[in-house]
């Protein structure tokens, strides 16, 4: 029989990020395709960053998961074209990022290729809603993140960047 | 950036030379990015302050993910069954191909920041310029990497501007590095029979092409962070043929004792 790939995707929704567990793969937009024939199951899948450290974590957890649910003969490749992209999030998903206190990304801009010096965003803390934060750097506890600190409530807290 | 529009590149229909050619390109873009994004992980728990340490670290991992990916496809167009583990742990000095500027020790952080500069002034107009290779894989290497370069260049330029205007001891340190590295900035636009190969084949542009996009930065942020812009017209090469310092020997050593020691370990 083959698997209608709707409910492979539901499936699919048990696989957290394991660095961003608040969001499962289909939703941060990793899960790229799903082909699925009468013997065979296919997942392609696409690293956020070059250097993912969680993209095998992720690969072997599709894997397990299909398997426990009974999907035989399970393949999952990595594709690099076209490039992941925040935009891919849901609204649902940003709102699960803010949740779990990550501020979400706003849409990616066109920017100059090269452009040093960047005009500082109010960035929304996702802790006490206010728009009085600084960045702290474009590099935060992930690749996939940057450190701001909000005036208001005077904590710390992650950004996903919009990328 | 000029490159000729040629149909997508058919890597299995490629004469023999050109082939070659293209397993030395490959070898050339993963190199530079595997040693630079090794020499950048040193930093990890020595960084000058928290954010810093996680910054580097950051780009790091970008930089070994390209590479990662480069020699992946370098394997393939080799073909005789190298992986990206075999080319990183199992090949020589002399066999690997990198400019010699990302292999020098990474000194203190004004010297691994003036390197780091130089070297995202160059490639993030790389990166965009293949982007448009006929070469589809590596130009979604390049896609990819583009996005990552935005922020690295803006990072270690932000640094040149907050050392270079900084105070009297920043100044001095981060100019004396950027008088040091300065010979070895040549060699990123040298261009040989691989690059003019490359061209043709429309997979990558002729790297003096940068030069003047390179300079347009350099000399911008040099300029504003009141740093003096060497006037040597001396640069070293031979690191795309295998001519090495004695620093990438040592460097090497560290990072292949792992994999050679077990070899086809898995954890």
């Amino acid at each position: 029989m083959v698997m209608a790939p709707d409910s492979l995707l539901d499936i699919l929704r048990e696989v957290k990020d394991p660095e961003l567990p608040a969001l499962d793969v289909v939703e941060l937009g990793i899960v790229r395709e799903v082909h699925a024939t009468e013997d065979h199951v296919q997942i392609d899948i696409t690293p956020t960053y070059s250097g993912c450290p969680a993209i095998r974590a992720i690969e072997n957890d599709i894997v397990e998961t299909l398997t426990a649910h009974g999907v035989a003969n399970v393949t999952v490749r990595t594709v690099y074209s076209p490039a992941w992209t925040t935009d891919w999030l849901s609204a649902e998903a940003k709102e699960k990022l803010r949740a779990a206190g990550i501020a979400p990304p706003g849409p990616v801009e066109v920017e100059p290729l090269v452009m040093l010096k960047r005009a500082p965003r109010a960035v929304v803390c996702p802790y006490c809603g206010s728009s009085d934060s600084v960045e702290r750097s474009e590099f935060g506890s992930t690749a996939c993140k940057s450190i701001h600190y909000c005036n208001g409530c005077h904590q710390p807290f992650d950004r996903f960047k919009a990328l | 950036m000029t490159m000729n529009t040629v149909p997508e590149l058919d890597v299995a229909a490629l004469a023999l030379d050109d082939r070659t050619a293209l397993f030395e390109y490959l070898l050339r873009i993963g190199d530079d990015r595997l040693v630079l994004g090794h020499r950048l992980s040193e930093w990890c728990g020595h960084g000058p302050i928290l954010e810093e340490d996680i910054a580097l670290g950051n780009i790091a991992l970008d930089l070994l993910g390209q590479a990662t990916r480069a020699l992946e496809l370098a394997g393939e167009t080799e073909g005789a069954g190298r992986n990206a583990d075999a080319l990183a742990y199992f090949r020589e000095t002399v066999q690997f191909r990198n400019v010699q500027l990302v292999e020098l020790p990474r000194g203190d952080f004004g010297y691994t920041i003036a390197r780091q500069f130089f070297f995202d002034a160059f490639s993030i107009y790389l990166m965009d310029a293949l982007q448009r290779s006929t070469h589809a894989e590596l130009a979604a290497v390049a896609a990819k990497a583009v996005k990552e370069e935005r922020y690295h260049l803006r990072h270690s330029s932000e640094w040149m501007l907050k050392l270079g205007d900084g105070t009297e001891e920043s100044h001095d340190r981060v100019q004396r590095s950027v008088n040091e590295l300065w010979r070895f900035t040549g060699e990123l636009f040298q261009g040989d029979d691989v690059d003019e190969r490359m061209g043709r084949l429309g997979v990558a542009p002729h790297p003096s092409e940068i030069r003047p996009l390179w300079n347009n930065v350099v000399n911008d942020v040099l300029t504003r962070s009141g740093l003096a812009r060497p006037t040597e017209e001396f640069f070293v090469r031979g690191g795309r043929g295998g001519l090495h310092t004695e620093s990438l020997g040592h460097m090497l050593s560290e990072m292949q004792i792992v994999a050679r020691s077990h070899p086809g370990a898995e954890w």
